[in-house]
């Protein structure tokens, strides 16, 4: 198949995406296919499209713009096929604001949260009602901006004179932040593949320095992964099971990754889902690829028809 | 059950790498450096300034003429034609010096890092401007010092501050400072704490570091004597032609005792051997025309100047009024304080967003202080696009400022 990765774009996950990129070409490639990068952040997407028309977009593109629909919808509207979830269910899935009510109403578990707009505070005095957002959710918390990718802007919160700063932080990043509730015990990603998706081993992440926050995330070596997790049975079992019904209750396709936090009693907590997970050698996706002995030609392989099936 | 470990030497690292990990600020610049973000943030020197073609002459002369030289591996220390072609750009700001105690560098930067090897042990204290040069934190803090920071005003450091610090019983290994212009704060220590300072740490006993590159970019008003000018036994100079000159070059240099060049030189020959030939000797030929050196310098210096105005202009149109600004004489940077509860670091993200970068108070200090501070970098981007860029800053800080007194009523 003729395939254009689409990788890069305008976000501060630029890097991470042109990575990912890189590397699903290359798998890609490996398995005989046609496969190109193509970065819109370096060239107009419908013009290089138009240029060497492929069969099928690979979206390798990570954080606003690759994971909210955007790209997407220009792909729908193009009639050209693409990897991964459509898109009304990826500007639910991006956007934490729309997506922790998805899953509530999907009666998926996820810690209790509210939600504030910046033009709220800005315009309807939202300010004063900070204060019955930590009563609500209860210290620590953990401050979000509705749309970002990879803990950008996610600020913890253990006093409540924190909380504005946090807020304001996340802003910076978004029009909306997200707070909510701490939950303590082991982080845990679950991958799925294919069509229907189908679940990867569960990966264990354990942040040496406590939080699984950016400099956790992308510093080699700061955190440490196990798979599949160090979990019982039961446990895991449940934990694949929120994960699936996450993933089922938001209409995801292709390829996703589910962040959840088993908590100390055994419970799984679905943190949140990425309908780009990251692809790259130190991505969380990959790695449970790997433990079920799939190669990333495989994975890739897989996504990509489950994609072109579709059409 | 594997375990995946995503570097497999983790363990075997060296404590003094425990602060290299990634952050949110660098991800935002990989944004920032976008052709279509006005980017305030490196302090990057205006090479079109400096005319190719000559340039291009320079370095076809050189091979031509040196070739066999220019090629090869030279000496640690430096060229001796380049030394001497230094302890007369030195001369121009009235530093005598001699070119046997010039060890030439990567930059001054590798002299920062040459300087942290042969005088920090771990836990040595280090005195720095708070302020300071957030890539002098970055070379020292390799050898694992601890930092005193020493206020700086509008005069530059407050020697005083020292004075105390001293009286308390710290005993800093030496005290660095970048005295004409400072990066990130632009002021210029005055001639009464120039003085100030070096009979303190003369008396004391603790060399000084000092740090020039910005010296020869004077917009207006009379140069002042050097450090090592005042008291040329106790300190260490550094120079550098990557604001004169190019960056590209990487040629800076280290001026001492003969006790300290002689350990730089090892120091440095234990690093690279030494330096670029070719570079080094582009370099000497480049500042052997005298008119030349010097047409190209003040054009730069009449671009950075009206670079400076324009934004100093759109600060006081665009920003909100109790937000403080230095008024730098010369040099690359603007340092703003804005009320205190702003976060320019978490403000970073929307800048971008808006198009605009600056570099995060944060970084020019060791002790997380600077949080409500920004360095603006006027030295690259065209008069236009700072004005337009100080706009969209200016409209985020009012937006952030409608949003605090929103929370707080």
């Amino acid at each position: 198949m003729r395939v254009a990765v689409l990788a890069g774009g305008r976000t501060p996950e630029r890097d991470v995406s042109l990575r990912s990129g890189h590397r699903v070409m290359t798998s890609l490639n490996d398995r005989g296919h046609d496969a190109w990068i193509l970065d819109p952040g370096e060239r107009p997407l419908v013009e290089a499209l138009g240029e060497r028309p492929p069969d099928v977009c690979y979206l390798a593109l990570h954080g606003k713009e690759g994971e909210d629909g955007t790209v997407q919808r220009l792909l729908d509207l193009l009639g050209l096929p693409y990897t991964g979830t459509a898109a009304f269910e990826c500007e639910v899935a991006f956007d934490k604001l729309l997506a922790k009510d998805a899953l509530r109403r999907a009666g998926v578990s996820t810690p209790d949260w509210v939600a504030i707009e910046g033009w709220a505070l800005r315009d309807l005095g939202g300010g004063a009602a900070l204060g019955r957002a930590v009563e609500r959710v209860g210290l620590p918390c953990v401050v979000k901006p509705s749309r970002s990718g990879s803990a950008l802007g996610v600020g913890f919160v253990d006093r409540e004179a924190d909380i504005a700063p946090a807020v304001m932080a996340a802003l910076s990043f978004s029009g909306a932040a997200v707070i909510e509730s701490m939950i303590h015990g082991t982080e845990i990603a679950a991958s799925f593949v294919g069509s229907p998706l189908d679940p990867l081993p569960l990966v264990e992440i354990a942040p040496k320095a406590g939080r699984y926050d950016y400099a956790a995330r992308y510093t080699a070596g700061a955190t440490e992964y196990f798979a599949p997790a160090r979990l019982e049975g039961g446990v895991e079992g449940a934990a694949v099971g929120e994960a699936a019904r996450a993933a089922n209750g938001l209409h995801l396709r292709d390829l996703t990754r589910v962040d959840l936090i088993v908590d100390r009693a055994g419970l799984p907590w679905v943190l949140e889902v990425n309908v780009s997970p990251g692809m790259t050698e130190t991505s969380l996706l990959p790695m449970a690829a790997a433990a079920s002995g799939m190669t990333m030609a495989d994975v890739c392989d897989r996504i990509l028809h489950a994609a072109r099936d579709r059409t | 059950m594997a375990e995946f470990s995503i570097d497999r030497f983790v363990d075997r690292y060296a404590a003094r790498t425990s602060g290299m990990s990634a952050s949110e600020v660098r991800a935002l610049f990989a944004v920032a450096s976008r052709p279509e973000v006005i980017s305030f943030a490196g302090g990057m020197p205006f090479v079109d300034g400096v005319p190719r073609e000559e340039v291009a002459t320079v370095a076809a002369e050189v091979l031509r003429e040196h070739g066999a030289t220019a090629l090869q591996y030279g000496a640690g220390q430096g060229q001796l034609a380049l030394r001497e072609r230094l302890t007369m750009l030195m001369a121009t700001e009235g530093l005598g010096a001699d070119p046997d105690d010039v060890v030439v560098t990567t930059g001054a930067q590798q002299a920062l890092d040459l300087l942290g090897k042969i005088f920090i042990d771990p836990g040595d204290t280090i005195a720095v401007e708070a302020p300071t040069y957030v890539g002098a934190l970055g070379a020292f803090g390799a050898y694992q010092p601890r930092y005193l920071h020493v206020e700086v005003d509008q005069d530059g450091m407050l020697v005083e501050h020292l004075e105390e610090a001293l009286f308390r019983g710290e005993r800093p290994k030496f005290v660095y400072t970048v005295p004409n212009f400072g990066n990130p704060s632009g002021v210029t220590m005055t001639l009464d704490r120039r003085q100030r300072l070096v009979a303190l740490c003369r008396e004391i006993g603790i060399p000084i570091v000092e740090d020039n590159p910005y010296g020869l970019l004077r917009f207006d008003g009379d140069p002042l004597p050097c450090l090592k000018t005042l008291d040329p036994d106790n300190v260490i100079y550094l120079g550098t032609v990557s604001k004169t000159f190019s960056p590209g070059v990487r040629v800076g240099w280290a001026l001492g005792e003969p006790s300290v060049a002689q350990r730089l030189v090892l120091a440095k020959e234990a690093a690279d051997l030494c330096g670029s030939n070719l570079t080094m000797l582009m370099t000497e030929r480049w500042f052997a025309d005298d008119a030349r050196w010097r047409g190209v310098l003040a054009g730069l210096v009449d671009t950075y100047r009206a670079r400076r105005i324009a934004m100093a202009e759109a600060i006081a149109e665009h920003f909100p009024a109790d937000a403080a600004c230095t008024d730098p004489h010369g040099g690359f940077y603007l340092w703003v304080t804005l009320p205190p509860w702003f976060d320019t670091k978490a403000m970073l993200a929307a800048a971008v967003e808006r198009r605009v970068a600056y570099v995060p108070g944060t970084a020019f200090y060791a002790d997380g202080r600077g949080a409500n501070q920004m360095r603006l970098a006027f030295c690259l981007p065209t008069e236009d696009r700072i004005r337009e860029g100080i706009a969209r800053l200016g409209a985020l800080l009012a937006d952030e400022e409608h949003l605090y007194r929103s929370i707080h009523g």
